[in-house]
Formats: C-alpha cells, structure tokens, sequence
C-alpha cells in the first residue's frame, strides 16, 4: 500500500466534511473489495474515511412498505436478520451467498452499491425490487444509480446512507458462481409487486447490471418458470472472459432466471 | 500390534503446535537487523534489457542496496542449474540456456527477476522499486507448447526451434510392427494441463551473513535443505558447505514447488553479505503463480495396438512438453525418466515406443509437481485404456483385467522391473466399494432427474523412491538418490533420529518415531525427529517422490540395526555374557535361556558410563548412522473409481462417489496414509475439473490469483471411501511402497473417464469447466435427440 | 502514525502504528502472535482467519486501525490455558491438518461456524461454510470430520468417535 492518512468519524456528517476536505479522500466501509486493491498498489487514496463507527449508517429497520437497510449494515447482518427475511427473504438469500462467511462479516451493501462491481450481488436486487440509494444529498432510484462498469450517479462527497427497498410480494434470486472468485459468473434477481415484474441481471452484462425486458414479459403472463421456456438471452451485449464467454453466460442467464423464479414461487 | 507401533493410527506428534498457532514456518521467523528484499520482475514476457537505471531508486528512504545480474556476474555468482542430463536420440546433450538468478541481457517470462531492491521495510523496497527506471526492448512471445518449435521467436540463442531436446524411449521398430499387426487402434490426442502448485504457504527466504565466521545461514521453504546447499554451494558459489547452513523448519506443503532452487532465495543469501545485514523476502500469492515453477503441461498423441481379443500388443506416444523459460532444477527428468517408464501402466504390453520433444516458452519454469511425471503418464495409459474398452464394447473393468500384469517379477519394455502386485485384488475391491452393479440402475435415477450419471476408472501405478542412485546416474541424474539416518541413543535412553528427509506435512515426527519406538521399544514420547537443518543433519536428499517412507525409514532401519548390534555388546559386558547369547526384544536385552536381562535405558547409561567394559574394546556411546540406497525403484498401484453426475443445463459437474484402493505395501500410520490420498485426490480433482495456468498470446498470466485460478474448495469435494491391499515390497527391510502422489496421479483420468461416460463421447479436455462440460453436454443432447 | 488500543486474546495491547498496518501485520510482526497467516492477497484462502468481536474475519483485509477498541481472538487465544479448545481436539483427533498452514485459519472458521449454525453439523453445511478456507494437502475429508466432531465436542460431547478411528482401520 501507498501511505495515507487515517480517519475514523462518528458519524456520516462528519464523514462528509473529512471527505470534502482531505485531498483525495476515499470511504472505507468493508474494506473487500478497496483494501485488496491498495495492497496491490492499484488505488492510492490520500485518506481513508473509515465509517465503521459511524453509528447512523447501521441498522435494518422495516418502514411501512419499504424495507431500509443502513449502508454499513454488514452482508452477514442482512442475510441474518428477521426484518430481511419477513420482507423480501429473497434478499436475505443474496447477502447470505456473497463471498464466503468472513467476507460477509464484513463486507456491506453501502461499499458493494457504491462499487458496482459488475460481478456483485445487490445491484440485481436493487434493480429488481426498485430500491432507492439514500445519499447524504439525494435519493437516487437504483434505475438511475448504477451507471455502468464500477460507475454510478454518486457525485464527489456523496455518501450512501441507506437504501430503502419497496417490499414485494414475490422475489428470487439465483446465482452461477464464478468457481475461482465466488463472484456472480450470472446472478438473476426476480421480483414481482402487484403487476410489475421486474427480472436484473448482474455478472453477465458488459456495462454492469441490466434488466431483461422479454423475461419480465413473459413474466406478466404468468408468473412461473415454465414462462421462461423457450426464451434465451442473445449473447449480444455480454461479457466474455477466460471463465465464461457470452454464448454460455447468455445461456445461463435464462436457466438462473428460471431458478429465481422457482425460488420466488416456492417451488425451488 | 502395539498401539504406538507400525500400523497403528498413531495421533500426529507434530500437531500439537500447528493447533495452537506455534508451528514455526519462515516468515515467522526474524533475524535482529533484518531487512527486506523486494523483487523487480518483468512485466513482459520476453524482452532485452536495455538499460536498468537505479540511481533514482538507490536514493530512496531506507534503500540499502540495488542490485541487477550485472551485480552477481561482477561476483563470480553462478547461474541456477538443471540437475539432470538428457540426451536428444541423436546422443547430443539438452540445449541449456543461461539461468541467471537476476536477469542478465534479457528476460523470458513475466515475472523474470529484473532487480533486488533491499530496505529497511518492504514498502520502502516496493517503493524504489518502482523508481527503478528499465528500458525493455519487447520481443514478440511464444507461449504456446504445440507450436513453440515452429515459433519464430527463440528464446535462448543455445536453443534453436526452442527446443531443449528430442528424446526417445523403447523399440520403435518392435512397436511400429506390433502397430501393422494390429486388429484394432485407438488414437487419443491429449492436453495434460498447466497448473500451479500453490502450497498454502508461499515461499520465503531469510538470508543471514556472519562476517566474524565468514558464514552465511539461509532460512528457506525447502523440501530438501541439502540439496539447496549442495546447489548454493558447489554450483552458484555462495559459500562452501561448511559456511553455509541452510534450515527448513516448518514448512507449510510443497507438493513439488519446494524442491528447486529458486532465483530468489539464492538472492537472499547473497545479498544479506552485501548489505551486512539479515535480508528476508516472503512471496505473496501473486508472485508465487509468477514465479514457482508449475507443473505437467503437455501435449500428446497416443495410440494403443489391441488384437482381435482385446489383448494389448503395443502403445506408441508423442508427446510435446513445455518446460517454460529456463530449466529449473530437475525439469528435464520430468516428462522424461518419470514419465515414459510408466506407460506401460498396470498391463502387459509387449512394445512400447514413446518420443518427447521438450520446448522452451516465454512462461514460468515447469517441474515436478505432485507425482511429476507420472500423472502424465497414467492420462495418457489409461485414458487410452477407457477409450479403447469403449471402442471394442468391452467394460471397462473386464478389458483392464484381462490385459493385467499377473506375474512379477514383471520387465516392462521401458526399463521398469515390477517387483511385486495384485492389481486384479485391487480392481476386485474398488468395485465393490463403489457398489459396481447398482451403478445401471443409479444412471437411470439420475437421467429421471434430467442429469448425466458416469462412472470412471483409473488403474494406476507409479514409481517411487526415485533410486537406486547408480540407476539414477545412468540416466543422467547429478545426484545420486539414497537417504541418511543418524540415530543418537541419549543416556537414560531417549532417542533423537537424523533424517535426511524433510516434512512439510508428511507427519515424519510421527511415522519416524513410531518405527523407532516399534523397533527399540521406547516410548513414543521418548523419540524425537530432527530434520531440516544442515548443521544438524549431516547430509540428505529430502522428501519427493513418496520416496521418504520407502528411502528415508529404510535408512533408519539400518541405523537402528547397528545400534541394537552395539547395545547387544554392551548388554554382552553388562550381562557378562557372550554377545551371540543377546536377544532383543521388547525393549529388553536379554540372555538366552536365562531370565537376566537390561532394559534399552540402562544399556544406554552403560554404553555412555563405560563402567563395565574396557573402552579399548568397545567404545562408549551408543549413535550410529547409516546411508541407504535401494536396489529398486518401489511399484505402488491402485484403482479409484469415480461416479458423478452432470447437470447439462449449467455444466456443472458433481462428484458423487469416490472408490480408492491403493496398495502402497506396508503401511506404518494408516491415518496418516489415507490422508495423503485424500489430498492427492483433490489435487487430482482440481486438475481434471477446475485448474488451469493461461497465458495468453502475449506471454501474460491471466491465471495469476486465486480470483482466476481455481482452488478445490470443500464443497467441489466429495467424501472419499479408501480402501488398500497389501503387497509388501521386496526391496526394502519395510516393505513400504510409498503413498504421497498416488491420489494425484490416479484421480484425473477416473474424473476424464466418468465425465465421458456421461456423455457418451471423447470430447473434452482438462480442466472441465462448467462451460466446457455444458458445451459437451450439449453435443450430447443433440445426438440423443437425434437418435 | 496513529495510537491503537485493543484487547487481543483477552489483554489490552496498545501500540503506534502506521495506517497501512493490516490486522494480520499487527498481530504477526508487531505481538508476534505468528499463528495467523497470509496465504494469498485475495482475501480468499483464509489462513489469516481470527475473530473480532466474535465474528471471524479475514485480518488481511481489516486494517488494524479499523479495530480500535475490538477484541480480538486469534489461534494462539483459544486454549484455555494447558486445555485445547475441543475445535483444537477434533482436528489432531481426525487428522484434520497436514503442513499445518491453512490450520489456524481452519479452525477459528470451525469454531464460527458452530457459532453460527450449532452443534449438530451436517457434511453439506460444513462443506459450503468452509468456502472461504483454502486447504491444499487435506482434500477437505479430514478437516469435515474434525469439524463435525469438534461441534459436537463444543456442546459437551466427546471429540472422538463411537468407533475410535484408531482400531477402525486395523
């Protein structure tokens, strides 16, 4: 690693006035995906702003009809708590196949958001469910937020500080490992509120997540993986790598999908 | 059988303190004064040096010296060496490039040491590191084994068409008539694939330098801290032996990678002279996939000869093998000795003709690798073998019976001499375990679920101890490949043990004492393995080869001999006997016919206090050593079955069932043993199904951390059901076979042999990634719903 | 620099350390406590597993600094005192370690995954749990045994088998 300098706010306001005036000042938050990074000497921060004790940025809470997560709410906390699993169980799930054990205690839905690794989990469930990225500024729809490859609508000095997600009836998720990484080769995320059906894809997608328009029709006729008989994803527009090449993600994008939807339908 | 002795589950001494945290492995250790080395490696597959400029990096904080290959040419330091001689069919010797531990004038791999910065931290290394300044003059890369010969790039001036040499073994006349009379042929082509070591423990290194002795100690992860010196010593120069001390303590899994003498530790210990102070340097992961030399890696064509009945008649091979940028340390013996004399397998085949063509490539060094060699081999055999059972409609497990090896001694066409086995009590025994009969109606269960069931064989053997030393030397070996034991009898009769070999997961410290225990009738807790040390053991030849139990415990045996021989003198004067009316046993030195006798305790106070005996006619103590050399290469064999099941909608592959039945001859701990064919078959299974080192076409490693190269993890695994039969080896005192590499060398071609019965074709190579099996498994929905 | 306090096998330790110090570096280079250890740069092998405030994390990828007033329990904390912990039991019992290396790592995710999900282990929740510890001399089999048994063990149980393995493969 680079030297920088090391700060440990209280709280996210705090946070925002270290990162705005510390020179080239990053967030810490589960450290996963960054700390392997500098220790490669591929990121070179000024500063760490670690909000590991920012208190106001934990916590799970169900509010009305949404459900709302704190940014620093760690992927173990997620997949273990009630609140999540009452909810949207499908969440649940997600957080609690991400990585392995110990990365789940520490990695969390603010820092895997705010990266938007192409590989990650919760983009697709963002996408999916509608959730929406509650910054220290804004709130920003995830339709908006995710950008493109590790890009998002975050501005400099922006902080998550939850995401709220609309509780749906029905939700799924189902993921190809990457064998190697653990990542998502193919991640499908379903979901269905009253009459909108929306199915995201995460891992396959050369610009990152995106949703799947002719599933989510397919879908509304009838909400059941035998719906999705017959439909393939083209292999236009998908990643290719020494893992997988687009012909067999694209393939997989269809089986995980079915899978999501057996397991938002109980039948999985 | 005692409960402590040989063939009892003895729990492993050792482990005590790797459970709590205590082991001592290199990087635990720190020297006063320490400073840190940090390598400059090329970022390119092949170019010149043109210019290496340090003067900027030399004036960063904490830099205590720069070094380049320029350095250790201007101090005589030899190049790293390959120790073992191979012929081309012409008689000309292997085409050896320069191996210079800092690149001299080129460099030919990433991650070819262009540098040694040495500082006070590391960081303060890796910071001036990159200040160094080089100018490369990229060359194109040639990666690719098939095609390295044909490349126009050449990697080392001495080595036209990058190719080391043109190698042969067996009568190519007797097998190409064999082949013209042959009813039935079955051709394979085969990629055995590139993989990469990864011991959990990377390497490391501290060097340290006494001026006041003029001695150098070199802390290292060694398999064979001997021979580490012997090549420090008498090759690269660093010091004589008597001033260089080489330690291995703790070593955490070599698998191989741990044999050779590397760039970086020869750098270590040369710099920690340079710069008067201890230099330590602990590889990270990435380095280590750069940078440890990687194994298999070949390309071959194979054909097996059968008559109208099925009855093998000849096996003819071409195999192509990439032994990467320079030779490291024993490559060239690899897909050579260790591996064409296995391809006759478990079978009786009359001719066998096999020709190697070893190439040079812009990649890592390649080199031994659990079972080196003889993985290789035991694809090539019984891939055909399965094949060719499938191509006659024969099952498989009767076709590899009736072509079996059923007298021994048995004299293969490529110099082995079998000594002694059962292979059909072993195939007998796996098929029960496996449940052979039931396995139809499983298939059928499995295709209700829409999945594809196989079953595989492999019906292996190996050749281990690696000796005798003067058949070795014959074939070009510099070493000769025996083993050392000392034996220190204390005097109330605790017992230290010397042994040449080296553990590093093996449990030694407790089979070795064991035997010691079983023989002298001490207690377990009374015994002590020392190894790893060259001050401490005087000379050694270290742990490969599954050679420590057949080799290593046969020296001890000797050793131990001669020191129950001079407790029986003692024992004569004590006893005031004569010494032909000794006995042995039980611990106890007893009189014939009487009921006088001494313990080993009180004869161990007698020969150290000499009170009874005149030392002019037997000298005091009680230590013997001795050296033993085998007079045969040991035959362990075996079959595993694998039964798994494909899901062709994703690829993904699931091993439900895993028969191994290995006859390594006697077995001292069985615990012991079956948790070397456990790990052996998840080296073996990672090969087959997830592991493989890429280059691509410009000689970078795409493979080059465990987020790309794929590890067996627990859940990829089964629980194995091991089996073993028991043909004890005539050719050492403990009739041990060896057991380290057999689970590798058996299970790629059971997981191959399993996936294309699945599929009903040949099409598919290792590793069977989910994408290839489900490409493969979509040839073979097509072709069901066309029938 | 920066101060750190923080309570590591049960007693507070204080130091002065630079940022860039990771948790397993503190342990290892600065309290010595070298049962901890680095095996890849991934943040995949799990040899560097210890827990903090009892949840097993990977110390190569946590600042030291992040752990300001957590408490820390490595391989060399699990004992008590003479007495091995029954996770320590069951791996030397089931011959759950070869080189040793990956060993600490293993067990202090052995004794979280108890932690988590109980005493009575199944192979399939062993197995899927462990993916974040890399084993390459085992092949698993020994280690899930360990684990199963140790599980067990934690609940009051005996680390042994019905059948002790001893007289099993006579």
């Amino acid at each position: 690693m680079y030297a920088f300098t090391y700060h440990r706010p209280a709280t996210a306001r705090q946070a925002a006035s270290l990162l705005a005036r510390k020179e080239d000042a990053k967030l810490l938050a589960g450290g996963h995906t960054l700390l392997p990074t500098m220790k490669q000497r591929l990121a070179s921060p000024g500063a760490l702003v670690d909000l590991g004790s920012c208190a106001d940025l934990r916590g799970i809470a169900r509010k009305g009809r949404n459900l709302v997560i704190g940014a620093m709410a760690t992927h173990a906390e997620v997949a273990a708590s009630p609140e999540v699993r009452e909810a949207i169980p499908a969440l649940a799930y997600l957080a609690g196949h991400i990585g392995d054990p110990h990365v789940r205690n520490r990695g969390t839905i603010g820092g895997s958001v705010a990266n938007n690794d192409p590989a990650a989990d919760y983009p697709a469930a963002l996408l999916a469910l509608g959730a929406t990225v509650v910054t220290n500024k804004r709130k920003l729809p995830a339709g908006e937020f995710f950008t493109g490859l590790y890009e998002t609508a975050l501005e400099e000095g922006e902080i998550i500080v939850k995401v709220s997600f609309p509780v749906a009836s029905r939700a799924g998720y189902a993921k190809f490992r990457n064998p190697a990484s653990r990542y998502a080769l193919v991640g499908v995320f379903v979901a269905k509120r009253g009459g909108e059906i929306a199915v995201a894809v995460t891992g396959a997608g050369e610009g990152g997540v995106f949703r799947w328009p002719e599933a989510e029709a397919a879908l509304r006729a009838r909400f059941a993986p035998k719906s999705l008989d017959g439909l393939a994803h083209t292999a236009k527009g998908i990643n290719s790598d020494i893992h997988a090449d687009a012909e067999y993600r694209a393939h997989l994008i269809g089986v995980m999908a079915k899978q999501a939807v057996a397991q938002a339908t109980g039948k999985a | 059988m005692s409960v402590t002795g040989i063939g009892a589950s003895v729990r492993r001494k050792e482990d005590h303190r790797f459970i709590t945290g205590q082991g001592r492995y290199t990087d635990d250790i720190n020297r006063p004064g320490q400073a840190h080395a940090y390598f400059l490696r090329s970022p390119h597959a092949h170019a010149t040096l043109n210019r290496i400029d340090t003067r900027a990096a030399a004036a960063m904080p904490g830099v205590l010296g720069i070094f380049t290959g320029e350095d250790l040419a201007a101090d005589k330091v030899g190049g790293l060496i390959c120790g073992w001689m191979i012929h081309s069919k012409d008689g000309s010797p292997m085409k050896a490039g320069p191996h210079p531990a800092l690149a001299q004038g080129k460099v030919r791999y990433v991650g070819d040491h262009v540098a040694v910065v040495v500082a006070e931290t590391l960081a303060q290394a890796r910071d001036a590191a990159e200040a160094i300044v080089v100018d490369y003059g990229v060359l194109p890369a040639v990666t690719e084994t098939a095609s390295a010969a044909k490349a126009k790039t050449q990697v080392h001036a001495e080595a036209p068409d990058n190719t080391v040499f043109n190698w042969h073994l067996g009568d190519k006349g007797a097998t190409d008539a064999a082949f013209k009379a042959a009813r039935h042929v079955t051709r394979l082509d085969i990629v055995n694939n590139r993989l990469v070591p990864n011991p959990m423990e990377p390497r490391a290194a501290v060097g340290d330098y006494d001026a006041g002795e003029g001695a150098f100690t070199l802390y290292t992860t060694s398999q064979n801290p001997h021979v580490a010196r012997l090549v420090l010593s008498a090759f690269i120069g660093i010091a004589p032996e008597n001033k260089l001390r080489v330690i291995a303590p703790d070593v955490g899994g070599g698998f191989g990678s741990k044999i050779f003498i590397y760039a970086e530790e020869t750098v270590c210990v040369w710099a920690a002279k340079k710069v008067g102070r201890p230099v330590k340097w602990t590889s990270d992961r990435t380095e280590a996939f750069l940078s440890d030399a990687h194994g298999r890696d070949h390309v071959t064509h194979a054909e097996l000869a059968m008559d109208a009945d099925g009855k093998m008649l000849a096996m003819r091979v071409k195999t192509t093998a990439n032994l990467g940028a320079y030779l490291s340390t024993f490559s060239s013996s690899v897909p050579t000795y260790l591996y064409a004399p296995l391809l006759s397998g478990q079978y009786d085949i009359p001719a066998i003709y096999c020709e190697v063509d070893a190439v040079y490539t812009n990649t890592a060094p390649v080199d031994a690798y659990r079972g080196a060699g003889r993985p290789e081999a035991t694809f090539v055999v019984e891939r055909l073998v399965e094949v060719a059972a499938r191509q006659l409609g024969k099952d498989p497990a009767k076709f590899r019976t009736q072509n079996f090896i059923r007298k021994f001694p048995h004299q293969t066409p490529v110099i082995m001499m079998y000594d002694t086995g059962n292979y059909a009590a072993a195939l007998k025994k796996a098929l029960e375990i496996i449940d052979y009969k039931g396995f139809p109606k499983r298939r059928r269960d499995s295709a209700r679920n829409g999945k594809l069931r196989g079953i595989g064989f492999s019906a292996y053997i190996e050749a281990c101890g690696i000796a005798p030393s003067a058949a070795v030397g014959s074939l070009g070996a510099g070493v000769g490949l025996w083993e050392s034991a000392e034996v220190r009898v204390n005097p109330i009769g605790t017992v230290e043990i010397l042994t040449g070999s080296h553990s590093h997961g093996q449990g030694h410290e407790t089979t070795f004492a064991q035997l010691v225990s079983d023989r002298l009738g001490v207690p377990l807790e009374n015994v002590s393995i020392i190894h790893g040390d060259t001050d401490k053991v005087q000379m050694g030849m270290g742990t490969y080869g599954s050679r420590s139990g057949a080799v290593g415990m046969s020296a001890i045996v000797k050793a131990l001999d001669k020191v129950i021989a001079k407790g029986k003198k003692v024992a004569a004067y004590v006893l005031e006997a004569d010494e032909a009316d000794i006995d042995f046993k039980d611990g106890n030195f007893t009189v014939k016919g009487t009921d006088r006798k001494l313990d080993f305790g009180s004869c161990a106070l007698q020969a150290y206090v000499a009170h009874k005996f005149n030392g002019q006619d037997l000298e005091p103590g009680l230590k013997e050593g001795a050296f033993y050399d085998p007079t045969n290469f040991t035959f362990p064999a075996g079959v595993h079955i694998c039964e798994l099941e494909i899901d062709p909608d994703t690829g993904v592959t699931r091993i439900q069932r895993w028969a191994a039945v290995d006859d390594f001859g006697n077995v001292i701990n069985p615990m012991i043993v079956e948790g070397q064919v456990h790990g052996g078959i998840a080296q073996g299974v990672g090969q087959a199904l997830l592991e493989g080192a890429r280059y691509n076409a410009d000689g970078q490693l795409v493979t080059a951390s465990f987020m790309d190269y794929c590890m067996p993890r627990a859940d990829d695994l089964p629980s194995f059901e091991v089996g073993m039969t028991v043909t004890p080896c005539p050719s050492n005192p403990l009739g041990i076979k060896g057991c380290g590499e057999a689970g590798a060398i058996a299970a790629p071609p059971a997981v191959i042999n399993a996936i294309t019965d699945a599929l009903g074709h040949e099409d598919i190579a290792m590793p069977a990634t989910p994408q290839a099996v489900w490409r493969a498994a979509q040839k073979t929905l097509s072709r069901m719903a066309a029938e | 620099m920066a101060n750190l306090s923080m309570t590591v096998n049960g007693k507070p330790v204080t130091a002065n350390v630079d940022p860039r110090t990771l948790l397993v570096q503190f342990l290892r280079e600065h309290l010595r406590l070298t049962g901890t250890h680095v095996g890849c740069d991934t943040s995949q092998c799990g040899a560097c597993v210890v827990h903090l405030d009892g949840k097993a994390v990977k110390a190569c990828t946590t600042l030291a600094l992040s752990c300001e007033g957590a408490s820390v329990t490595t391989i060399e904390g699990l004992a008590d005192g003479t007495a091995l912990h029954p996770m320590q039991e069951a791996f030397r019992e089931h011959h759950g370690l070869q080189c040793g290396f990956c060993t600490p790592g293993m067990i202090m995710s052995a004794v979280d995954i108890v932690n988590r999900r109980g005493h009575d282990l199944d192979e399939k929740t062993i197995r899927e749990d462990l993916d974040g510890n890399i084993c390459r001399c085992t092949g698993y089999h020994n280690i899930v045994k360990a684990i199963a048994a140790g599980a067990a063990a934690m609940a009051g149980g005996s680390v042994k088998d019905p059948v002790p393995p001893r007289q099993a493969a006579e």
